[in-house]
């Protein structure tokens, strides 16, 4: 259990790409994957010829429920000119695509392929929510189904446990959704570029317009802890705790460590890689922790020789506000308990000590469910070669960033760690 | 009973008989609540069947404003969530369960640690006769009793 891992030939990330996250009416599957992969195409400093792709891995939920249409990796393929290349889909609820990446990592470490490109892809936004929410249960454990648990259900229990746990409070749970909302604005491909304090002062603009009463906000907590504002939807966890309904797509191109120069002077390598598996609640030994979180952090670790100390900053899987705290001390960088401590001294802040979640995470930049894993590993690609424009982590000496994913209510988790050299 | 495979198609029966059924390793001793035929922890495939008395205790919960459509067809909404929630039994094993007579739209007196007993909620549904496991705070008789 406890084998160190490593890969039979290195592998390096030379391009990424991704489309904006949001709820497009007029775009499908294949078009936000076609946006990604020619914004892909074009990141590859040197240039790459698509035809010189070996293979296609791509992570996709649920649209076979979102949309009616499953085995979209063919699909895929066909839209963006790879047939007949092989194409395979891989599917972990929300880290569908950290495992399209892994399986990539392994194709190329084999010595199988020399070139392969993973990617994902989710269109949610067709459905009411009702039936997105039905849609993400699919993930959830049947026990907890058929109690009448939604995913929002899930981690709000997680987070009842926490609170007691741990003293922690709803006022905890805002310090997270205010951080990344003020990251989010920094952001252009965000599905919400905007920070709690212009939405609020949004909101008491149209209400002066409109001659309506004008809602007395002092700060983002007081607006947060309106519940016409902030409505719940599964006690503790209101609507600003709660990822978005998004559509979107990434992908990114990997190559023989040894090739990487050929297609770019500054590619990442892939240094630590970790999967674990995880049980329903009913069967956890403690809730305020993912068992499947630790074993991919500890695997991870093991393979880049590296501790928590060394990820310089992260994006974690904050689905819901709750989770981003579980994660940061599953992953190492806090102790247990101590993670809503670190958020409230600003530690996650972008100009923090361990700055968590740059893109605004899930929660502002959108959570296209089968693009996630992707979508958070190109953020730390432009964060590593300083082209994270506004939001840049600031110091200019990064060498390491990583990112967890988190898929179902734990059954899945992954930890990929990046370097640059 | 021991010839009853431990599915969670035979938990489901039991529940319909108003009994809350595991499933206890031959070999090790430890207990599954809903039952399982494998032994995770020793590898044993040989399982006994196991009642457990319904009592426990309330470990964390949720109270759901928008739920699934079999929850609205029951007339849970925005203004009438329900509670759902982990309840460990006396057994020390832990159950996920629906929780019933709180007042979830004053989530805050719930409390975690409150001791509560199982209900058996029989519904009448298109497929068939279906029961959801609950729990309930014990009254205070309950609990002199």
């Amino acid at each position: 259990m406890n084998k160190t891992r490593k890969l039979g030939r290195g592998v390096a990330i030379v391009g990424a790409g991704m489309s904006d996250f949001g709820m497009f009416e007029d775009k499908d599957s294949k078009d936000l994957f076609a946006d990604a992969f020619r914004q892909m195409l074009a990141s590859v400093d040197k240039g790459v010829d698509p035809r010189d792709i070996d293979a296609l891995y791509l992570g996709n939920f649920t649209n076979d429920f979102f949309v009616g249409q499953s085995h979209w990796s063919a699909i895929i393929s066909d839209a963006i000119g790879l047939v007949p290349r092989p194409a395979t889909r891989t599917e972990g609820a929300c880290a569908s695509s950290a495992l399209a990446l892994r399986e990539g990592v392994f194709a190329i470490a084999s010595g199988f392929y020399d070139m392969v490109l993973i990617g994902g892809v989710e269109d949610m936004s067709k459905r009411s929510t009702r039936e997105v929410a039905e849609g993400l249960a699919l993930a959830a454990v049947p026990y907890e189904r058929k109690s009448g648990f939604t995913f929002p259900g899930v981690f709000g229990t997680i987070a009842t446990a926490y609170f007691e746990k741990y003293g922690a409070s709803r006022r905890h749970l805002m310090n997270v959704t205010i951080k990344s909302h003020n990251n989010a604005p920094l952001n252009p491909k965000a599905q919400y570029c905007v920070s709690i304090r212009d939405i609020m002062n949004d909101k008491i603009g149209r209400a002066r317009a409109e001659g309506a009463p004008i809602p007395d906000w002092s700060d983002e907590v007081d607006f947060l802890s309106d519940p016409r504002a902030n409505p719940a939807i599964a006690w503790p966890l209101h609507l600003f705790d709660c990822c978005p309904i998004s559509d979107g797509a990434g992908c990114m191109l990997l190559v023989g460590e040894e090739m990487a120069k050929s297609f770019t002077d500054d590619p990442l390598y892939i240094v630590g890689l970790g999967q674990g598996s995880g049980r329903g609640l009913h069967a956890a030994e403690d809730l305020t922790t993912f068992e499947a979180t630790r074993a991919a952090a500890g695997e991870a670790y093991g393979m880049a020789g590296l501790g928590p100390e060394d990820i310089q900053f992260a994006e974690v899987h904050d689905c819901f506000s709750i989770a981003e705290l579980i994660h940061i001390e599953d992953l190492g960088f806090f102790e247990p308990g101590e993670g809503y401590r670190a958020v409230e001294e600003g530690l996650t802040r972008l100009d923090g000590s361990k700055p968590i979640n740059t893109s605004g995470g899930l929660k502002c930049k959108g959570h296209p469910v089968g693009a996630t894993g992707v979508a958070q590993l190109i953020e730390i690609w432009q964060q590593l070669r300083q082209s994270a424009g506004e939001r840049q982590v600031p110091g200019g000496n990064l060498r390491i960033g990583a990112a967890h994913s988190l898929g179902g209510t734990g059954g899945t988790s992954t930890f990929t760690i990046l370097e640059r050299r | 009973m021991t010839d009853r495979p431990f599915s969670d198609h035979e938990f489901e029966q039991f529940l319909g008989q108003d009994k809350l059924m595991g499933s206890r390793c031959a070999a090790c001793g430890a207990l599954f609540v809903p039952p399982r035929s494998i032994c995770p922890r020793c590898y044993g495939a040989e399982m006994e069947w196991a009642e457990m008395k319904g009592t426990g205790t309330l470990t964390a919960f949720t109270c759901i404003a928008i739920g699934p459509s079999f929850m609205a067809d029951e007339g849970y909404d925005r203004e009438n969530p329900y509670c759902t929630g982990v309840v460990e039994l006396e057994e020390k094993v832990r159950v996920v369960a629906r929780i019933e007579g709180v007042d979830t739209r004053n989530p805050e007196g719930i409390s975690i640690g409150t001791p509560v007993t199982a209900r058996f909620l029989h519904r009448r549904g298109d497929r068939g006769d279906r029961t959801f496991l609950a729990f309930e705070p014990l009254s205070r008789c309950d609990r002199r009793g």
